[in-house]
């Protein structure tokens, strides 16, 4: 694994992958040429972005930049206005069939957890697969387990999310989007809204996720992670993909004058 | 200890430590506390006996058993006329207050979570038209809308030989709203039979479809089945038994109708004036209640694939009952304390007759207002008791 040149935030914190991590030629999410406005805003401008299935892509940026909004267009919390998005073969339309393909396929993990807080972290994580894949309560039970033991938090089946840090609450949230085994995870900014100590027990469930060979897309100013599990990492500015290029040159040799400005803020604090 | 008689410095000193110490000062102020209410009850009690003792009365309740040698005009549950007793009249003022308390809890729930959900909507004629309905209601006194309801119908409507007529079978008029009385003849027991066999079909068939969904995964369409079965099974039951029920529909004779079922206009002022009244307080408490449910929760819930309706079914509802509950609950107490305010436009209730009439007739004001108290009272800590079974269920857990 390269080091990054510059003084290498929380390098040794990640836990880097043990195997090989792999990527096959079949095509997970296509987007061509998509744009979209909130009114006037124009946040995305002329999106083009293809990931094959086993990519693990970190999306950053400043903030206002359209990264969260750029991957809420990829399951439909947000609507795109012009350009195609297709996901495994299914372009998002306002067909609410395909949408509903489309979201029981992707999972989401965002940076609140939203965790539904008046059910327990087990019903938290066996409620779509009850309602939505129509599963028996019992076998819904044991594949919420078998992912609550993934994340490592097999002890707090029975509490609610109330009682749990925030590093469990987000560890939650991945167990309950992996319950619908999805075949492409988005991720929110999953550890902004945690403390330091926390970060990690986070990251090391997501190292583990991309050594699995899940389809990843994720915004984050982790650059740690970046470099430990992404094949690509992805620039964003104004709504618009200012430079992609694989992590050990995104970091130390980077293009454009505005990537080279945000990374000396980021890396030096 | 025995310091403190001998040197004022010490005793001062004793009182800033007793009250410095948070354990002794709060032992202190209960003491005080106590004191001071036991003393003004003491004085109250005193002051009663006194005055009862200066006037000659007794304090008993046997004039309820004595004739109350007045009318009713409205006592739609039991039989009552001018011999009755106190008791009885008192009986229908309670029945009175309850039964419009009763259906203006029905009414202003309601409206209320139609409206509140209305002034969600993101129609702009729609939101608008409710908010302004909803702020002119909440900042009028209630009183002055039961008057203007009351006002409306006995001033604006016509004398029943003018009546406003729908459809041959409802009329309102000045004097009331009169309506058709449903007549069950033979066969309607077999009927009602058959509709209490399907709610409890209904029941079992609601348990059932759980335990088949915990163990074969499949999701029955619970609502519509039982809306099915019950709607079903009693036509059929009725139409079976020879449609057993005929209409006694009110007709004109003379001045007024007869036949059917009167509501008189006190009724349905009071009724429709205190309903959408509460009504536009229920409406900002369901909106804060929904708008209290971060908008993450709709996200999270559809990002799993779930459905707009079984969102609002699984996460939205349950969360927002949590926060809707309590206030409704307030909003249910207000409602029926204010049905007091009936005694401004004649509707008997239980102010009107014990705490009015009875009360100018036997003179006996301490009893006729504990009657009137205690009944306030009890529908209240009713009221609030359920409310507070259904919060203690519902409490979200956290740490």
């Amino acid at each position: 694994m390269p080091t990054i040149a510059t003084d290498g935030i929380a390098e040794d914190k990640i836990r880097h992958p043990t195997k090989k991590l792999t990527i096959s030629e079949e095509v997970a999410i296509e987007m061509v040429a998509v744009h979209k406005w909130y009114g006037e805003f124009h946040v995305l401008k002329d999106i083009n972005l293809t990931v094959n299935a086993g990519e693990r892509i970190v999306i950053c940026g400043p903030s206002g930049s359209g990264k969260s909004t750029l991957i809420r267009c990829i399951n439909r919390l947000e609507e795109h206005q012009k350009g195609k998005i297709v996901v495994d073969g299914v372009e998002l339309t306002s067909n609410l069939k395909n949408v509903e393909i489309i979201r029981s396929e992707v999972g989401i993990v965002f940076q609140q957890f939203n965790l539904f807080p008046h059910l327990t972290v087990l019903e938290n994580c066996s409620l779509a697969p009850i309602w939505v894949r129509k599963m028996r309560k019992a076998e819904a039970e044991e594949i919420a387990m078998k992912y609550l033991e993934r994340v490592r938090i097999p002890e707090q089946a029975a509490k609610y999310p109330g009682q749990l840090s925030g590093g469990q609450q987000q560890r939650v949230a991945i167990a309950r989007s992996l319950c619908m085994n999805p075949r492409i995870m988005l991720f929110d900014e999953p550890t902004s809204a945690l403390d330091p100590e926390m970060i990690k027990e986070v990251l090391d469930v997501m190292v583990e996720l991309a050594e699995s060979g899940m389809t990843m897309l994720c915004v984050t100013h982790e650059m740690g992670f970046a470099t430990a599990v992404a094949n690509r990492v992805i620039f964003m500015d104004f709504g618009e993909i200012i430079e992609q290029n694989e992590p050990h040159n995104f970091f130390n040799n980077p293009q454009s004058e505005r990537t080279k400005l945000f990374l000396s803020q980021i890396l030096h604090h | 200890m025995a310091v403190i008689s001998e040197n004022g410095a010490n005793t001062r000193n004793l009182i800033t430590r007793l009250w410095s110490n948070r354990e002794t000062r709060s032992v202190i102020i209960q003491i005080v506390t106590l004191t001071v209410i036991f003393a003004t009850l003491a004085f109250i009690f005193r002051n009663v006996v006194i005055n009862l003792d200066a006037r000659g009365k007794e304090f008993n309740f046997d004039f309820l058993f004595h004739p109350a040698a007045y009318d009713i005009t409205f006592s739609p549950f039991i039989e009552y006329s001018s011999r009755s007793t106190h008791l009885r009249a008192a009986v229908v003022g309670i029945l009175n207050t309850l039964l419009v308390a009763a259906c203006g809890i029905v009414l202003a729930t309601l409206l209320g979570f139609i409206m509140g959900i209305l002034r969600l909507s993101s129609n702009w004629i729609v939101n608008r038209t409710v908010y302004c309905f909803l702020e002119f209601t909440r900042n009028v006194p209630v009183l002055l809308h039961i008057l203007f309801v009351h006002g409306l119908i006995v001033i604006q409507l016509p004398v029943p030989k003018k009546a406003v007529n729908l459809a041959d079978s409802f009329f309102l008029t000045n004097r009331g709203f009169f309506i058709p009385k449903p007549v069950w003849e033979s066969g309607s027991g077999l009927v009602a039979v058959v509709l209490l066999i399907s709610i409890a079909f209904v029941v079992l068939f609601k348990r059932w479809a759980k335990k088949a969904q915990d163990s074969t995964g499949r999701v029955y369409p619970v609502l519509g089945i039982s809306t099915g079965v019950i709607v079903g099974a009693t036509a059929l039951a009725f139409l079976a038994a020879d449609m057993p029920l005929s209409w006694n529909i009110p007709e004109l004779r003379g001045f007024n109708f007869s036949g059917g079922i009167a509501i008189k206009p006190e009724f349905i002022a009071l009724w429709l004036a205190l309903s959408y009244y509460t009504s536009s307080f229920i409406a900002e408490i369901v909106r804060g209640g929904i708008l209290a449910i971060s908008h993450g929760q709709t996200e999270a819930a559809h990002a799993l694939g779930l459905r707009p309706n079984r969102t609002l079914q699984l996460i939205i509802i349950p969360q927002a009952l949590r926060v809707i509950v309590p206030p409704l609950a307030s909003q249910y107490l207000n409602l029926t304390k204010n049905s007091s305010l009936a005694i401004a436009i004649g509707y008997m209730d239980v102010v009107a007759t014990v705490g009015g009439i009875t009360l100018m007739q036997t003179g006996k004001e301490m009893e006729t207002m504990i009657i009137v108290l205690l009944t306030y009272l009890v529908f209240s800590l009713i009221i609030s008791g359920f409310m507070n079974l259904y919060n203690k269920k519902m409490a979200l857990v956290e740490r």
